[in-house]
Parts: structure tokens; C-alpha cells; sequence
């Protein structure tokens, strides 16, 4: 039994330099660096000392609240720096590629013959397992829970976002094995959402063991929590896991080959780009590989999409969730009567700028703030662009003033950053939404998990 | 445009220098002359165009019809007055001759609305060390508009200074006041010096010059209470607007292009101004059906088109800040004060309008009704939970 889910609210933001269906060649991989940061709330105790020499599967830390989940290298290679800032707090691990390609080695089958801690401890063991997160609060899922459902989101609908069918052809067998694996770790539904604005990919289409959802609609219809929304929500006390069909074939390959292969498919995007491609890379290269010359002076480079991707150096490294590698222009000019000029060039979510005349141009948005932060004073703003049946200026308003009983009763359990981004993009008051969200959630946690 | 620039970064005073409001004047200057360059670089990346002063700005650009035609009618009612035109004439004769009286009443009036609000705004700014609130943009043009053209402006200067401080800045400046900022200072003066805000002294300027026997400065809503619904201008005039009132709000054309930008950039509420309107008419039907006194039998069509009742369902019921939130909150909003307005006007004796008093009920009520539309969502999911 499929669903058809319709989003209407949104909005695409349709930005220059969007990737060709092509693959550039395969970015040589000279180091790779792991960032504790990329996971909320994650207390990282370390394993690996600098020096260490260690294959892709190695154990490099783990999670001090559980200690079975462990963050292993992606390549084979040595440890060659721990970078602390405050309080000793780690902030990157860094291994230099040694060009071996050396794996551990862990169970090889396919997972619909395993039994589920079978399944279970593989991924664990062996590094895949913090791919797979949850709601409530968007962490690594904690595989203690019973998740009552699994949600694959097969679709980005992000601004520039790869297109997950065009890296997922031809991987069927793998890509069955992943959900043959994750439909052994809930005995509810394993949920494959597919884009249903086009044509979706065959190895789409032909997944077995999964229920296919076609979701269509403008942004941020790809996010896995407005489709957990609309399809099945999470209640409290319920628990979700989430994962993006690329982290699928990650999954799928531990089976099929028995080794932990973080290879993975980035598009390389944006107008600073000269000419932007599907990139093949590693789990947290250095991005200087990935560039090699494509770009041109003057960009910001964005590890994720421009909505909510990280700010990285040009020397800087993908984040751990991101395939997707954005260079726009970086802004800081001062605008004349900005706020009064026509604005062609300027995207808006309102009419007030002539740019709604014309809904299909491109835009090459640069970093400026366009404004200063104020007081909420517009409203229906944010409601134009969430596409769930939550108030998220209620919500909000209770995150900021730190509310736990109002946020549970607004609907906090089923909410991530991601999922305010556009909010944020087109707030009138320029107010940190994501920001504000993610330290709701990390409070909620700490407080009643 | 560099040039200009470097002058305004060389002429920066210190923040922390000797008068702080020196540096919160010049950041004010600055931020208006240009959208500084900040770049974001927590969250999103790119940032939609719009701001505060955008916003606020289609307001002003929303009002500027009700202005200009508000302008020309106080110079024609001032003619008409002292007989120099009569009824009869073209209503373009003696042109500029109107306008340019009209101005030099009208405009004073917003200079000191503006200078007395933005003062006080000033002040605030650097003496809680913020940036300037733009606010008061849109504050300083509503507030002229629905004054009676006569009011003495110390009164103006006062009231708005009232409004600003009492209205607003106790609440925490902009985004953060309760009641509509323009409406406090028109009902601040209304309650304070009665006889300057009502009564037929005050619509029509006669400046210097003499009224022609049997003038009548009232307003049409004036004339009903006292001469019965006959002495109320045609539907097709009040439309036009060429009636005493106050000074904005006579011209339900004027008005009409202001809400037509208002909708189209999205920035007013059309949710509001529907529901307003709907409100109102049925209130006027119901007392039409009813007939009890002379004032309940102007039609209710009739009703929506007279006094402050466009000018305030098109920018004052909308102002963001103070009506509802939510959506369905918006019509339940809009509905109340429509009825509310027609209510008072017709069932009240002493008071022939009644749309600023119902706004500031609406204002007032706004919370609750929003808090019952989320509580209503909150219900929702709680259920969600039992039969899951």
C-alpha cells in the first residue's frame, strides 16, 4: 500500500549552477577529517591516538552515552592530527591517506538471512550505524529504540541538491541489500519516498520489502520529516529513524562486500563553479581535491546546500551527512537604498521585489544578510513555507523561551533544523531559526530523555 | 555612491562615546542610505531580499494614494466652505489652488508626527543601545492620516509622543506593543481634548476665511445622527471621497490602491480585510432588517464605504504586530471587528464612528482568539496519541 503525498507549501529557490548528469573524474583522496560537531549532542571519547595507523573500518572514537556506537575511518591511511578547541572539546580527526586501500573486515551476507542483532551489531561494528538517525531531536538513532517506522527520503528537494536517482542507477542489488538490512531493525514499516514530481529512478521503483511513498511538491518536500509528517507522525513517546536513500548504498555495500566503503557520490555545485558535476569522493575528503582549479575567486564554500550546509575553508572537509559541495558568491557590499531598488536579482518569498514577475529565472544569490535582525513582526510568513500541521512561530516563540511543556504540546518531537531553513531564509526579522531549533532539541533531550 | 560612504564612515561617532544617541542617530542615517553588507554564517546561507525597512516602506508607498487624495480633498472642503467652488463645479477646477492648501495644512501635520515619533524612538534606541526599530515608519503616516485636518499640531506631538511611549516602547519597541500605535495616539486624543477630535469644527479647515450660511462641517456619520439618513452623501460620492472626515480616510478609491499593493506584495492580510468587510455587512443587515433607529437604516453596503471603516480594515486592522497570528485566527479577527465597528457606530448615541474603538478591542482580543486556534492544534496531536 503506497501513498501519494502532495506538499503544497514551499517554495524552490532556484539558484545558478545546478550539476550536469555527468561525473567528473574521481577526486583523488589525499586525507580525510571526521568532525565530532556534525552530531548534535555526540560526546566523542576518543580511540585512536595521533600516529596510529589504521584501515577503513578502524575504529577512530565512540559515543560516550553508548559506547556501541563507533565512528570508524573511511580510509585506510594515519592518524595524523586531533585538533581541541575549548575545554579540550575535539573538533577534527584527521588521516592522511595512505593509498592502500586497506579494509577490516566484517560480516559479509545478505542481511534478509541475518537475524536482527546480526544485522544490528554489523552496523555498529563496523561504522555505518550514525548514517541512520532519528526523530525526536535529529541525532544518531540510538539502536536500543524500537523505531516504529524507517523513513528513506529518496529525493533532495534543496536548492542545487544532487539528484539521488541519477547516483543511485544501476546499484539495485545493492540498494536492496541496505533496505533488506534496515527492514530487519523495525517491525513497522520501512518507508521508501520517492520523488513524485518526475519519473523516479527504477532502483526506486523496483525496491522490494518497502513501502514507496511518491511525495511531490516544492521544498522541503525532500526533507524526511515533513514526509514522516504526512505519511505516519511521530507522537511522543514514538521513535523514528531517517536516513537518505544515498546512505542506503553505504549500508548495501557492508553487506555485499563485507567492508566498510564510505565512497560516496558529491554534487559539486553553484555559480562560482566553472563547470559543476557529480563528483566521486570520500566521507569527509578534503574538498581542495574535489576543486582542483573548477572554481572561481571570491566564493563562500559550503559543505551541504546553501540553506543548511556549513561554512568550510577552501582547505576544509565535507561533513559527515553531506553530498553536496556548494561555492556561491560571497556578499559584504553595502547597498544603496537596498531596501527601497527594484531587486530583479533578488529572490523573495513576498511580492515586494519585481523578481515574482519572473518565477522561472535563476538567481545568483550571494551571502549578504539583506537586512538586520528584528523583532517578529510579520506573520503568515513562516506558515507559507512549513508544510506541516504545526504553528512554527508558537513553536518557536516556546524554544526560545526555553518551554518544554508548550514545545511537546506544539509538536517539538517532530521537527529538525532542516526543516525551518526555508523559515529562516525568507524571515523578514532575519531571526536564526535553525539555530533556535537545535538548541530546543538538544534541551529537550537532555531534560526528558 | 563610495563617496558617500567614506563620508558617513568618516563622520561615525564612537558607540560608546560621550552622547550614545549621537552614534544611534548616525546608524540610523546609515542603515537607511544602505542595507549593510553583513553575510550570514550560521544557518542559512543566502538570506531571502526582504526586511524590516522593505516591509515597512510598501506601507508607505500603500498610503501614499490616501495621502495625496487626502491632501487634495482637505484644499477642496476648504473652498467648498468658503463657496470659492460649489458642489456643482468640476471637482479639478481650481487644481493646484487645492492642493497647494491642502498641503501646507496636511504635510506640518506629518512633519511633526514624524519628528515627534522618531524622536522618541531615538532616544529609546540609544538609551537600551539597539538600532533604530522601523516601526514608526509607517506609525508616523497612519497617525496624520486619521487626524481631523484642524487638530492643533502640539496636540499632534503629543499624542504621538503618548502613543510611542505608552503604546509601544513600555511594551519593548517594535513588534512587541499590544494595541495599534496610530489608534492610541486618535484615541488618546479623542478621550483627551474631545472637542478638537469630534464635532463639526474640526473636518474641514476654513483657515482664515469665513463659511458660506448653512456649512455644515460634520462628518456624513455627523449628519446621520443629527439629520437622519438622508443628510449622508450618495454611496457613489462617499467612494470618491470627496466628503469631510478625517484626513485620509475619506476615499474609498485611495484606499483601494493602498490595499491592492498591500495584497499583492503579500504584506497585508487579505484574510483580514475580507473578514472585516463580511463582518461588517452582516452587522449592517441585521440592524437594516431590525430598523429601530435612524442611523440603523443607512444600508449596510452603504456602511462599509462611510467614515474610518476602509481606511482601518485595509491598514490598521492588518497591522501584523497586533492582529492574529494564525490564520483562521485572521478571519475570526477580521469578523469581530467589523461587527464590533458597525455595532458601536449604529447602537452607540454619543459616537457617530466606531471602527478605531473596535480595532483596539480586536487588538486586544487578538491573543485569545489565537490561543483558542492553537489550542484547538494542540488537542489535535494530543488525540493523535490515544488512537495511535
Amino acid at each position: 500500500m503506497s501513498k501519494e503525498i502532495k506538499i503544497r507549501k514551499g517554495a524552490n529557490i532556484k539558484l545558478k549552477g545546478a550539476a550536469e548528469k555527468l561525473y567528473t573524474n574521481p577526486a583523488n583522496v589525499s586525507e580525510i577529517v571526521l568532525k565530532p560537531g556534525d552530531f548534535p549532542t555526540l560526546i566523542p571519547k576518543l580511540i585512536a591516538k595521533v600516529g596510529d595507523k589504521v584501515k577503513a573500518g578502524t575504529p577512530l572514537f565512540f559515543d560516550k552515552e553508548n559506547d556501541k556506537i563507533k565512528f570508524t575511518s573511511p580510509i585506510s591511511g594515519e592518524v595524523t592530527e586531533i585538533n581541541r578547541a575549548e575545554k579540550r572539546r575535539i573538533v577534527e580527526i584527521k588521516v592522511k591517506a595512505d593509498g592502500q586501500n586497506s579494509f577490516e573486515s566484517f560480516k559479509q551476507a545478505d542481511p534478509s538471512s541475518l537475524s536482527k542483532e546480526e544485522v544490528l551489531e554489523n552496523l555498529l561494528k563496523s561504522g555505518v550505524w550514525p548514517l541512520i538517525r532519528q526523530r525526536p531531536y535529529d541525532v544518531i538513532a540510538n539502536p536500543n529504540d524500537k523505531p516504529k517506522a524507517i523513513h528513506i527520503t529518496a529525493l533532495d528537494t534543496a536548492p542545487l541538491a544532487p539528484d539521488y536517482g541519477f547516483i543511485v542507477h544501476g546499484q539495485a542489488e545493492i540498494f536492496q541489500l541496505g533496505l533488506n538490512a534496515l527492514a530487519k531493525l523495525t517491525e513497522g514499516k520501512v518507508h521508501l519516498n520517492v520523488n513524485g514530481n518526475d519519473n523516479p529512478d527504477e532502483v526506486f521503483t523496483n525496491a522490494k520489502n518497502v513501502q514507496i511513498n511518491r511525495v511531490s511538491g516544492p521544498h522541503p518536500a525532500g526533507n524526511v520529516g515533513i514526509q514522516a509528517h504526512h505519511i505516519d507522525p511521530v507522537n511522543k513517546g514514538e521513535v523514528i529513524w531517517t536516513l537518505r536513500a544515498l546512505d542506503v548504498l553505504t549500508i548495501g555495500r557492508l553487506f555485499k562486500e563485507g567492508k566498510y566503503d564510505a565512497s560516496r557520490t558529491v554534487a559539486f555545485v553553484g555559480s562560482k563553479v566553472k563547470s559543476p558535476k557529480y563528483v566521486r569522493t570520500v566521507l569527509g575528503a578534503n574538498i581542495s581535491d574535489i576543486i582542483n582549479g573548477n572554481v572561481e575567486e571570491g566564493g563562500r564554500y559550503i559543505s551541504g546546500n546553501p540553506l543548511t550546509g556549513t561554512q568550510i575553508s577552501e582547505n576544509g572537509h565535507l561533513g559527515y551527512y553531506d553530498y553536496q559541495l556548494s561555492v556561491i558568491p560571497e556578499g559584504g557590499n553595502n547597498q544603496f537604498f537596498g531596501w527601497i531598488a527594484p531587486g530583479f536579482d533578488k529572490f523573495s518569498l513576498s511580492r515586494t521585489f519585481f523578481s515574482w514577475l519572473t518565477p522561472n529565472k535563476e538567481y545568483d544569490l550571494n551571502t549578504n544578510m539583506n537586512g538586520e535582525e528584528r523583532a517578529f513582526v510579520m506573520t503568515g510568513e513562516y506558515e507559507k513555507v512549513f508544510p506541516m500541521d504545526i504553528y512554527p512561530v508558537y513553536l518557536l516563540k516556546a524554544m526560545i523561551t526555553e518551554d518544554i511543556d508548550n514545545m511537546e504540546k506544539l509538536g517539538v518531537y517532530e521537527v529538525a533544523p532542516e526543516d525551518f531553513a526555508l523559515c529562516e531564509y525568507g524571515c523578514t526579522s532575519k531571526i536564526e531559526t535553525q539555530k533556535v531549533v537545535r538548541e530546543a532539541l538538544n534541551l529537550v533531550k537532555k531534560e526528558c530523555s | 555612491m563610495e563617496a558617500l560612504e567614506k563620508f558617513m564612515q568618516k563622520i561615525k561617532p564612537k558607540a560608546d562615546g560621550k552622547f550614545p544617541i549621537a552614534h544611534t542617530v548616525w546608524d540610523g542615517m546609515y542603515t537607511f542610505l544602505f542595507v549593510p553588507g553583513h553575510t550570514s554564517h550560521n544557518g542559512t546561507h543566502i538570506k531571502d531580499g526582504i526586511d524590516l525597512k522593505r516591509t515597512m516602506i510598501m506601507v508607505v508607498l500603500a498610503l501614499v494614494p490616501a495621502l495625496l487624495f487626502g491632501i487634495y480633498n482637505v484644499g477642496h472642503q476648504h473652498f467648498l466652505a468658503l463657496g470659492e467652488v460649489a458642489l456643482g463645479d468640476n471637482v479639478c477646477s481650481m487644481f493646484w489652488d487645492k492642493f497647494i492648501y491642502g498641503a501646507i495644512q496636511v504635510l506640518p501635520i506629518v512633519i511633526v508626527s514624524y519628528a515627534a515619533g522618531l524622536g522618541v524612538e531615538f532616544i529609546f534606541a540609544a538609551v537600551k543601545k539597539h538600532a533604530i526599530h522601523e516601526g514608526f515608519l509607517v506609525s508616523g503616516m497612519l497617525i496624520p492620516l486619521i487626524m481631523p485636518v484642524d487638530v492643533p499640531l502640539w496636540m499632534v506631538a503629543v499624542a504621538t509622543i503618548f502613543a510611542v511611549v505608552i503604546g509601544k516602547e513600555v511594551f519593548g519597541g517594535t513588534g512587541m506593543n499590544v494595541v495599534n500605535v496610530a489608534l492610541v495616539a486618535r484615541a488618546f486624543l479623542f478621550f483627551a481634548y474631545p472637542t478638537k477630535m469630534s464635532g463639526d469644527q474640526v473636518w474641514v479647515s476654513l483657515g482664515d476665511g469665513k463659511a458660506v450660511d448653512g456649512f455644515s462641517g460634520a462628518t456624513p456619520l455627523g449628519n446621520a445622527v443629527q439629520g437622519g439618513v438622508e443628510a449622508i452623501p450618495s454611496m457613489m460620492e462617499s467612494i470618491i471621497g470627496f466628503i469631510p472626515g478625517s484626513i485620509g480616510e475619506t476615499s474609498v478609491i485611495a484606499i483601494g490602491l493602498g490595499a491592492l499593493i498591500l495584497v499583492i506584495t503579500g504584506i497585508g492580510s487579505l484574510r483580514i480585510m475580507l473578514s472585516m468587510c463580511v463582518g461588517g455587512l452582516l452587522t449592517g443587515l441585521a440592524f437594516n432588517a431590525l430598523g429601530t433607529s435612524v442611523y440603523s437604516q443607512v444600508p449596510a453596503l452603504h456602511h462599509l464605504m462611510l467614515g474610518g471603516f476602509a481606511f482601518g480594515a485595509v491598514f490598521m486592522a492588518t497591522d501584523p504586530v497586533t492582529a492574529s497570528q494564525t490564520n483562521i485566527g485572521k478571519i475570526v479577527y477580521g469578523l469581530f471587528i467589523g461587527m464590533m465597528a458597525i455595532l458601536i457606530r449604529v447602537a452607540n448615541p454619543a459616537y457617530p464612528e466606531g471602527v478605531m474603538l473596535a480595532i483596539l478591542l480586536g487588538n486586544v482580543f487578538a491573543p485569545l482568539i489565537d490561543n483558542m486556534v492553537v489550542s484547538a492544534n494542540i488537542k489535535k496531536r494530543l488525540k493523535r496519541i490515544k488512537t495511535a
